[in-house]
């Protein structure tokens, strides 16, 4: 019986000598990286579970509380503050950076002269780390002497306030966040214009279409699918939304003055690591961390179908 | 990239749109660089000319190299922060390129159970957004001892969700004549990997590097939790803290950050095809 069972464990691993030793091979590749997954990714993901179940601050020992940070969380103004903000900018940044970056694309996608010089040009401020652009921008929006402010001096509008003014804020917060974001969105939405076969756009020029029914007609619907990818990847970015923030309200007020630039990620951090309290923030996390899967899973689900609805068209 | 390419000319519809097009895109990238300039522009300015209107773009008195002097009178520790950014990158990167490689050989060519289970909550990884476990993960360095540590700093970031999907994706490109070859000719895995699939992979190795060194070199929220003294703090907090201390001049917080982008800049500039082969086919940065 012993054996027959160490038989059928060891035919797991292949039927023959040779496809065994592949497999412990496979398992001892794989090892050092999977385990470190684990270790410094996977552990903190499962606490995190954990620890907002628990009151704890770090000085006393923790309590089981149940669901009580999460009661404490929609009643908190402070939590739906932070989500407000955080939409705001999402509503703010994302279709401004997304057609933007769709018109780059379409307007990059031909013969021209200096394009590679333009693609690059456009990318560059998505390699450039948020940080420093954060601080750039933070000059730039500065009163008075502040690029921003020159340029709408016309207006009489040299003197505003952004960076500390809680109804701009956002604001200038939203700006970097899209002039990070243009060139990436940029970038994919170039590599979905390439899978439109070209003799689509042969076809309706032959049969008289203008540019714009060429667009209305073909561009757009073909790259639909790319199109929601970019729209769900930047939503899911803006809900990440930190280093901006920390960055531009370090002058100031951290969070902006009366919290009016915190965002969920921002708030998070706050609660955990300036008020100690680990098992509400946790309980912040998890709520970012379950928008953000329901947005990757929805994302995940429609392109399926956009797929199969284009290999049924074909 | 060559849509419009090889369009028969009496299909082209002319020189005005092409020349519209010119402009428009010259106008955005313009626009798109202007914080850069702007940036090099005041690093370089004497404080005396930053409160000036109406506002130049040129500094009447250029004074980069003064600047910079005082850029390391006034943060002392600057020279730490970047040597420290270098060691994060090269450690992380050439952690990655060893763990993840393997990883990703194991995964693309070998057979053995719970392979696609394993596989696919790795790459589940990916979903999580490090916001998300920032909390624990400050709390298993602490516990592991780690604070202000390049252990903390590397150790971690050297096993990669992102780079073991790349370089699969890479492997599984590349045909199995060859490895079978050499496995015939008595090589063991690792020397197949060292020999034939490595080198086969070079556009993804770049593609991977790039990607890798841009983030690290970037990186901030992590750094800021698990370091507190400029022993180990990376460049990003360096110049965050320039920006706290409230009568940091702005020409000195510029010259910060153009010292913090100008290597990731030359390193896009050099490498950007592969950089962005890489963007397209993850879909993540």
């Amino acid at each position: 019986m012993r054996v027959f069972a160490l038989n059928h464990f060891l035919n797991l691993f292949g039927h023959t000598p040779l496809a065994r030793r592949r497999a412990l091979w496979g398992i001892a590749l794989i090892l050092p990286n999977t385990l470190g997954l684990f270790f410094f990714f996977g552990l903190p993901i499962l606490a995190s579970f954990f620890t907002s179940l628990q009151d704890w601050n770090g000085l006393k020992p923790a309590k089981f509380v149940g669901l009580e940070n999460f009661a404490r969380l929609f009643t908190d103004s402070n939590f739906w503050q932070a989500f407000g903000n955080t939409l705001k900018l999402m509503v703010f940044s994302v279709p401004i950076g997304v057609v933007l970056a769709l018109g780059v694309a379409i307007l990059l996608n031909q013969r021209l002269p200096g394009r590679n010089i333009f693609r690059t040009l456009y990318f560059l401020p998505v390699v450039t780390s948020t940080v420093a652009a954060s601080v750039v921008w933070t000059w730039i929006f500065q009163p008075r002497y502040g690029l921003i402010g020159n340029l709408l001096a016309p207006l009489g509008l040299r003197d505003l306030q952004w960076l500390t003014r809680p109804d701009l804020i956002l604001i200038p917060v939203a700006v970097v966040t899209i002039w990070q974001r243009l060139g990436f969105d940029m970038v994919l939405f170039l590599a979905g214009l390439q899978t439109i076969p070209r003799i689509l756009y042969e076809a309706a020029i032959i049969d008289g279409a203008t540019r714009w029914q060429r667009f209305r007609s073909i561009t757009l619907p073909l790259l639909s699918p790319t199109t929601f990818l970019v729209f769900v990847l930047s939503i899911i970015n803006a809900f990440q939304i930190f280093d901006q923030v920390y960055v531009m309200t370090s002058r100031t007020t951290l969070g902006g003055a009366g919290g009016s630039a915190t965002t969920l990620a921002y708030l998070l951090y706050k609660s955990g690591f300036t008020n100690s309290e680990f098992g509400y923030a946790s309980a912040i996390a998890l709520v970012l961390f379950f928008v953000i899967l329901g947005f990757t899973v929805f994302q995940l689900r429609l392109q399926r179908r956009w797929v199969y609805y284009e290999s049924r068209e074909s | 990239m060559q849509p419009d390419e090889q369009l028969p000319r009496y299909l082209d519809s002319g020189r005005l749109v092409r020349l519209l097009t010119f402009v428009i895109l010259a106008v955005g990238a313009a626009a798109m660089v202007l914080p850069f300039v702007w940036m090099v522009s005041t690093a370089c300015k004497p404080s005396a000319e930053l409160n000036r209107l109406p506002i130049h773009w040129l500094p009447e008195q250029a004074a980069c190299l003064e600047n910079l002097q005082q850029l390391y009178q006034t943060s002392e520790e600057f020279n730490h922060y970047l040597v420290n950014s270098v060691v994060l990158t090269v450690g992380r990167t050439l952690g990655q390129l060893l763990t993840c490689s393997l990883a990703a050989y194991g995964f693309a060519r070998f057979r053995f159970p719970g392979r696609n289970l394993l596989f696919t909550l790795c790459i589940g990884l990916l979903l999580v957004p490090f916001q998300a476990i920032v909390l624990p993960e400050y709390l298993l360095i602490r516990q592991l001892g780690w604070r202000n540590t390049f252990a903390a700093l590397i150790v971690p970031g050297t096993f990669s969700a992102f780079a073991l999907f790349l370089l699969r994706q890479a492997f599984l490109q590349i045909p199995l004549d060859l490895e079978e070859a050499a496995q015939l000719d008595g090589a063991n895995p690792l020397q197949v990997l060292a020999y034939i699939t490595l080198p086969l992979s070079v556009p993804a190795l770049a593609a991977f590097a790039v990607i890798t060194i841009q983030a690290a070199w970037n990186d901030f929220l992590y750094p800021l939790i698990v370091t507190t003294s400029a022993a180990t703090r990376p460049v990003t907090i360096g110049i965050a803290l320039l920006q706290g201390e409230r009568n940091t001049p702005f020409n000195l917080i510029m010259m910060g950050s153009l010292l913090a982008t100008l290597p990731i800049l030359i390193l896009f500039v050099l490498l950007q095809r592969y950089f962005i082969a890489g963007v397209t086919t993850t879909g993540l940065k």
